[in-house]
């Protein structure tokens, strides 16, 4: 193979597999039945990750050229040729694998907890029809492509939180984690218009080529105050990147998306999609590192979401929905990474994320289907012995998610927040602080879940005793698969990922914004950076998170019953989320339908029909004596006064003919 | 004459099916069967035909072809003289392809009078090909009238309890605004002496003249769109209307109306319409926001999808009258030509989607007789393959991208960005409110647990139904993924019609 320049036609196949297998599977299902739907989704994301291997190798072994070209055009409007066309590069090829891993253990995954699912060749062929959404969303080089990736991705999710469509709370929730999305999808496409706007082009290269000329552009937009076209792009692009990644306030719908089987919670709102927003403001990066004012806004933003959601996790029961509040609280955290310029150490994060967050949920999943579909963690406790391979696993995740010296998650969330540390712009020494705070809070939500669900004493009730049985090897499979990342990743990677030329070329830093580079130069070796993490602060406030969670749970639970008293308001305030959906249902959804009401009943039906239209009623009362006929008989009564109109008019075109007498007054 | 086949195709395809039509309903009402069979036939040999058409066309350039011109009432100097261009023939071909799916699916849903009614539709779609093809003003303004005759039938015959009503509204609406473009067709062939639309075009107007003439057509026009505030009378009709006459009603009359701004509002009355397309911009605004709204709290499937259409259309006009202030606002032309396209693009989707939903609800009405959501309630349980269509054909109204739905609607808010952030920003509403009103009914409708024992009983689609909701999600499909042959066939036609809007028929000053 020639390992100088990538074959578009090897990452066609890498993309189109994926799809195939979904067809597939979907179309054919009842065909090839329950096995061979999962063989050939499995065998497609296997071949998948393969060659994404095979790319990623060409890529970063060999250093192969970056690939940018079309695959074919799309349409062309106004001169402006809008294709559907590849860039491969260091980002591209990390989203792949990633993907593509994760899509394939959780393929195998399925295997096992969807076993008795009737909906079980669906599955498949969603996951497999996500895998190829999300490739083409990664793998795109214009803004056309990546939208139509980005919002195939939403459809995907879309059907799979409401996969099992008879419960109310499933289909409640996919609608409105669509609406959600397409609230961010608003901004996005504005800002894609915005882009076109400058450049007349949806490449991104000519985009990124078009940063000063957007900037020295504007908008005005409320007023006569003129906004620069930056900022305003980058804002609207952000916009879409908060619905997708559920950053506030449009975060609402992604704890809800828990109504969905695990794997996808795993697959979808975990590890690949809600990271979409994150990839596509690394992938925008030379757009932001021109706007000040958006990189504070997206600083900010990801700040508040890392720390706010992180507290609402300490409230949850439910075990998926903690691990849920953790992916917005991480999330929150990458988002402030890009804000602070810091985009590697996001992207990074995004990576270790991925494969320790897939863990979780898919541990999460193996311990509700051996409690037989029990998702409360007050009816657990004391599962380590009984299934040691998922409370191994899981305590790997945990460890990785807080931030655990060696654990892969320590090198990308240390180096995260040293990132955010070395920002110098407006937001950013509060959202140092929402970062700190938020580590304790992490190791709080992280260790009350593994230890309720794990240790101390079994709370179970009588019937989940007695239909307790520990999963399979095709699940457990999957989770070690997951753990082994999720332990060593960053090892092997932070050196010359983060801290060396990976991002080279994908990701561009303006010189005086470079905070992974000032955060490098307190990097020695991956050894002593871990080592070092155990002196300083966030290692020592995550140790202090589990010791609080250790105290709550296990030591002293009548604490906890007492705190919670003390703190009566603020548990309340936590409970209802902030209030976020009820205002959402009570003010915004009820006032839509309001608006639609009155304007209905008042303007259509009041304003225009009444008095407009029915105001001529004795007129309609006249023809309809004559219409009346229709249904006596006289079929054609319409077409005869038809004809008889047309001929008068005729007429009375004819005689201002023949009168000479043209009507206007030109001579 | 410019006809590079030899042979009339036009007039073939125009009166083909009406003769077809007539012959059907000859057959009579006992020889129902027989008589599908023909207008099955017919109405494939009409869309072979286009095909044919369609293949013979070249969309390079902006010049009708296909032309046939014959002396018709010689006192008046009107021909009947057809003609396509860019922006003819992709509407031909939507109508030819959509009356097939009438056609078919009346297999099932009609059994009174059958071969009336598929007369009925035999006849309209050779008028509204009529309409699309015709070149003379009043061989057009014959099509345009005589086309609404078969319609009123449809409806007055065929339609549900409050025909009467809804017949009356559509015709009142319909034909007061056809008297306004009647007038100013008149007084513009007092002053040319010649019915030919291209000298309507070529015709220099002073402003005062141009702003009659572009009020009275958008008379006419606003109405078929149909524009906010005439657009009453389309939800009546379609709740009304037996399924086939929502399709054709939906899927091509409305395109009457944007077909007519291109045709004859622009590039008659430019000076006019750079005046008043701020007030078209309003109505397209308030189309696609007020109607969205007003879509979210329907209770009735078709009165539901009937706004949505009139939201959709919403993105027709816009996408028409954005020349001058992407002018004004960036100095360029560049973007005028992305409008229009998105415009016709939009039509022809509209066509194929609206046309698709409103087939949907046929099919459930068939079973359980209702058209209301609240009697509904998943339909997947019972009608899986049925529920799969439904939701694709959802997510295409929705406008996402892969589908047709997305193409025509992206185009015109990137040209509108140019115009004005806030026109984008509006017309993006359609993301939120077009997604919240569609989803909301298939959530209803499709998803959850079986509702009542109608739901329950459901038959999933058979093999006739399956085969036209195929076909049409393939085609949603198609053009959403692939959308560049239709672009091309309108491109020297919308390069000419860009030259036509910018160029000014006043006196220089």
């Amino acid at each position: 193979m020639n390992a100088t320049a990538l074959n578009p036609s090897l990452l066609l196949w890498i993309a189109l597999l994926p799809l195939l297998a979904a067809l597939i599977a979907g179309l054919a299902g009842r065909v090839i039945g329950r096995t061979g739907a999962a063989a050939i989704t499995i065998a497609a994301v296997t071949a998948a990750l393969v060659l994404s291997c095979i790319v990623f190798r060409q890529v970063i072994v060999l250093h192969a050229p970056v690939f940018d070209g079309p695959v074919y055009t799309w349409l062309i409007s106004d001169g402006i040729r809008m294709q559907v066309g590849f860039l491969v590069d260091s980002l591209t090829v990390m989203m792949m694998v990633v993907v593509t891993f994760v899509s394939l253990c959780v393929h195998v995954y399925t295997i096992g907890y969807m076993h008795d699912d009737p909906g079980y060749q669906r599955f498949f062929s969603y996951i497999s029809l996500f895998t190829f959404a999300m490739l083409m969303l990664v793998m795109s080089n214009n803004f056309l492509q990546l939208f139509f990736g980005w919002e195939a991705v939403g459809v995907v999710s879309y059907l799979l939180i409401g996969f099992w469509y008879t419960r109310p709370t499933a289909i409640f929730a996919n609608m409105k984690a669509f609406l959600v999305n397409r609230v961010g999808d608003l901004g996005f496409l504005l800002g894609i218009a915005g882009v076109v706007y400058f450049t007349g082009s949806l490449q991104y290269q000519d985009a990124f080529g078009a940063v000063d000329k957007i900037a020295g552009g504007s908008f005005q937009i409320i007023g006569g105050h003129s906004w620069n076209a930056l900022t305003v792009v980058c804002i609207c692009l952000f916009i879409g990147a908060m619905g997708k990644s559920a950053q506030m306030p449009l975060h609402v719908w992604l704890p809800d998306s828990m109504e969905g089987p695990t794997p996808i919670s795993a697959l979808i709102h975990a590890a690949t999609m809600v990271t979409a927003g994150i990839f596509m403001v690394a992938r925008m990066s030379p757009l932001f590192e021109g706007s000040e004012a958006a990189l504070s806004f997206v600083l900010v933003i990801g700040a508040t979401t890392a720390f706010f959601m992180g507290l609402l996790g300490i409230v949850q029961n439910d075990i998926k929905r903690v691990v849920a509040y953790s992916t917005l609280s991480q999330l929150g955290y990458m988002t402030a990474a890009l804000g602070a310029s810091g985009y590697a150490a996001g992207v990074y994060h995004l990576m270790t994320h991925a494969f320790f967050k897939a863990l979780l949920f898919l541990a999460a999943g193996a311990v509700i289907i051996a409690m037989h579909h029990e998702q409360d963690m007050r009816k657990m406790g004391g599962l380590a012995k009984r299934m040691p391979v998922t409370a191994i696993t899981a305590w790997v995740g945990a460890l990785a998610l807080i931030g655990t010296p060696f654990f892969s998650g320590f090198y990308s969330k240390d180096a995260l927040i040293e990132a955010v540390h070395h920002a110098e712009r407006w937001g950013s020494g509060y959202a140092h602080w929402a970062l700190l705070l938020g580590v304790f809070v992490t190791a709080f939500y992280t260790f009350r879940m593994i230890f309720m669900t794990f240790h101390g004493q079994s709370r179970m009730d009588h019937h989940a005793e007695e239909h307790f049985h520990d999963v399979g090897w095709d699940m457990k499979g999957p989770l070690v698969a997951l753990a082994i990342p999720s332990l060593l990743i960053g090892l092997f990677t932070v050196g010359p990922w983060l801290f060396g030329t990976f991002f080279e070329g994908a990701i561009h830093v303006r010189p005086d914004h470079d905070v992974v580079e000032a955060a490098k130069e307190e990097f020695h070796g991956v050894v002593s950076f871990a080592l070092h993490g155990l002196m300083t602060l966030p290692f020592w406030l995550a140790a202090a998170g589990v010791a609080t969670a250790w105290y709550f749970v296990l030591k002293n639970p009548a604490a906890a019953a007492s705190w919670r008293e003390k703190f009566a308001p603020l548990v309340k305030l936590f409970e209802n989320k902030y209030y976020f959906d009820w205002f959402n249902e009570n003010v915004i959804a009820r006032l839509s339908r309001g608006i639609g009401n009155l304007l209905w009943g008042v303007g259509d039906r009041g304003l225009i029909d009444g008095a407009l239209v029915n105001g001529s009623a004795k007129l309609v009362g006249v023809v309809a004596g004559v219409v009346r006929r229709v249904q006596t008989g006289f079929l054609y009564s319409y077409a005869f006064w038809m004809v008889i109109g047309l001929a008068l008019l005729l007429l009375w075109a004819l005689r201002a003919v023949l009168g000479g007498a043209p009507l206007g007054a030109t001579p | 004459m410019n006809n590079t086949l030899g042979w009339p195709i036009l007039s073939v395809l125009v009166w083909l099916p009406i003769a077809g039509g007539v012959l059907v309903m000859a057959l009579g009402q006992s020889r129902a069967n027989l008589a599908r069979w023909l207008a099955l036939l017919i109405s494939v040999a009409a869309l072979v035909l286009s095909l044919v058409m369609y293949q013979h066309f070249d969309g390079a350039t902006a010049d009708f072809q296909l032309l046939e011109r014959l002396p018709w009432i010689a006192p008046f100097h009107a021909d009947y003289y057809l003609g396509v261009d860019g922006i003819a023939v992709p509407l031909i071909l939507l109508t030819t392809f959509m009356t097939i799916p009438v056609v078919i699916m009346s297999w099932n849903s009609v059994s009174d009078r059958v071969p009336q009614y598929l007369a009925a539709f035999l006849v309209m779609e050779g008028l509204m090909i009529g309409v699309f093809a015709a070149m003379d003003a009043l061989l057009f303004y014959f099509f345009w009238e005589a086309m609404l005759i078969p319609m009123f039938l449809i409806i007055g015959i065929w339609g549900g309890p409050r025909r009467i009503y809804a017949t009356i509204k559509f015709f009142l609406y319909t034909f007061l605004g056809s008297v306004f473009m009647l007038v100013a067709l008149v007084y513009m062939v007092l002053k040319t002496q010649d019915y030919s639309i291209g000298a309507f075009q070529n015709l220099p107007l002073t402003l005062l003249e141009q702003r009659w003439i572009f009020l009275a057509f958008l008379a006419a026009f606003a109405v078929k769109v149909p524009m906010w505030p005439v657009h009453t009378w389309l939800p009546d009709a379609h709740v009304e209307a037996p399924t086939g006459g929502s399709v054709i009603l939906a899927a091509i009359m409305l395109k009457m109306g944007g077909y007519g701004l291109l045709r004859f509002s622009l590039p008659i009355a430019p000076d006019a319409a750079q005046e008043l397309s701020g007030l078209v911009i309003l109505l397209s605004l308030i189309a696609v926001v007020y109607i969205g709204f007003v879509a979210l709290v329907q209770q009735d499937m078709k009165k539901l999808i009937a706004y949505s259409s009139i939201a959709h259309m919403g993105f027709v006009t816009l996408g028409a009258v954005l020349a001058w202030r992407i002018v004004a606002s960036t100095g360029s032309t560049a973007g005028v030509a992305m409008g229009l396209d998105g415009a016709m693009v939009q039509m022809i989707s509209h066509g194929l989607i609206s046309g698709a939903m409103f087939l949907c609800v046929g099919v459930l009405y068939d079973r359980v007789h209702s058209r209301q959501i609240a009697d509904y309630g998943g339909v997947v349980n019972t009608m899986p393959i049925f529920a799969a269509f439904a939701v694709l054909f959802a997510m295409a109204n929705s406008g996402l991208p892969g589908t047709s739905g997305f193409v025509g609607e992206f185009l015109v808010i990137l040209a509108a960005f140019k115009a004005n952030f806030w026109y984008a920003a509006l017309a993006g509403l359609t993301l939120i409110l077009g997604a919240a009103y569609t989803l909301w009914m298939v959530k209803r409708v499709i998803f959850g647990a079986v509702a009542n024992d109608k739901v329950a009983e459901l038959k999933d689609v058979d093999a006739r139904e399956l085969l036209v909701l195929a076909v049409l999600a393939l085609s949603v499909l198609a053009l959403g993924l692939y959308p560049a042959p239709l672009l091309d066939t309108m491109r020297g036609s919308i390069e000419h019609l860009t030259q036509q809007i910018l160029a000014t028929k006043l006196p220089l000053p």
